[in-house]
């Protein structure tokens, strides 16, 4: 399935999760200081390994730079 | 006078709150953020970048200081409680330096917006700091929504033009209730200087370190500078007048006649 992850078409088996996509970007599932929104609805940290993602999903994920 | 500053019910010993843009690196950040002794820093949210290697929260835990994010780059309410929510999720923390920017030209806030997400999160239980214009009137109704402090600019956000209204931050001073911080503005060590003595609580900068030629010198001499002004403040400044008050006795001033003549 196609998800949009952070602006970009991604391809990802099917039954993928949020904390898939996590692990994908950061290298690890801790995710220390990363944060994810699945369609402008940020996912809390516990449930990422429950939430599967659909084919179309847009998410964000984030963490902390340098700013303000 | 307090000696600390207290937001929410947090005590802080510095009155100087570092923004942590545009320092050339976390190693620059950290020597600059020991020379400024602020215990409170921003940070920004942005799409992780999986190339990016260490992250600006190792520096700031090494510090020990309080980790401040912020929601620069938004442009409505929405967004910016999007972003809130988004960073209390990263950081565990639910104090959020609230921005809502209407123009990215001039960076200045949109009240509108503005007003509506600071409401929208006190409700939410963030503890909410917003970045204001020096208008008195929004900065009254920031305070009625709930937020716990005020953050006015002195002019806009890295243009180091100082504060440009000093009369209406005046005012936002006499009338708060709660904490006012000088935000976006400071070019140098003396425009925070002023800022503490017409009577702000604390002073934000960033770029005016970040960007110094020094940074870790100018993150110094504005520590300095907010101490100065602060007891400046405290110590109770003369009126200003438009003619001269002689300092020197005017009494017993010596006579010494024409010269030549004979008495």
């Amino acid at each position: 399935m196609t998800v949009i992850v952070n602006g970009e078409r991604r391809e990802l088996p099917a039954g993928a999760t949020v904390a898939h996509v996590v692990a994908l970007l950061a290298g690890d599932e801790s995710g220390r200081g990363v944060a994810v929104a699945l369609e402008g609805e940020v996912v809390p940290r516990g449930t990422w390994s429950q939430t599967p993602l659909r084919d179309g999903a847009r998410i964000e994920v984030v963490a902390a730079i340098q700013g303000g | 006078m307090d000696e600390t500053l207290v937001i929410a019910g947090r005590e802080f010993r510095s009155r100087l709150v570092l923004g942590t843009g545009g320092f050339k690196s976390h190693d620059m950040l950290a020597r600059a953020l020991a020379a400024s002794g602020a215990e409170m820093c921003t940070v920004a949210l942005r799409r992780l970048d999986p190339d990016a290697h260490g992250s600006i929260l190792d520096v700031l835990d090494v510090a020990g200081v309080q980790v401040l994010p912020n929601t620069a780059g938004c442009f409505t309410a929405r967004d910016a409680v999007v972003t809130a929510r988004l960073a209390r999720e990263a950081l565990g923390s639910n104090w959020i330096k609230l921005e809502v920017i209407g123009d990215d030209r001039t960076l200045l806030p949109d009240a509108v917006e503005l007003l509506a997400a600071a409401e929208q999160l006190v409700d939410e239980g963030f503890v909410v700091l917003p970045y204001t214009t020096d208008d008195p009137v929004l900065a009254r109704r920031l305070e009625d929504v709930g937020c716990a402090a005020v953050m006015p600019l002195g002019s806009p956000i890295g243009s180091g033009m100082g504060i440009r209204n000093a009369y209406n931050l005046s005012i936002i001073v006499e009338r708060a209730s709660v904490p006012v911080v000088l935000d976006a503005g400071v070019g140098t060590a003396s425009d925070a200087a002023v800022a503490m003595e017409l009577g702000c609580d604390a002073v934000l900068c960033a770029s005016a370190v970040s960007r110094a030629h020094d940074p870790v010198a100018m993150a110094e001499a504005i520590r300095l500078s907010v101490q100065a002004g602060r007891l400046a403040l405290a110590a109770g400044r003369i009126p200003r007048r438009r003619y001269a008050e002689a300092s020197t006795p005017e009494e017993g001033v010596p006579a010494f006649g024409e010269p030549g003549a004979v008495e």
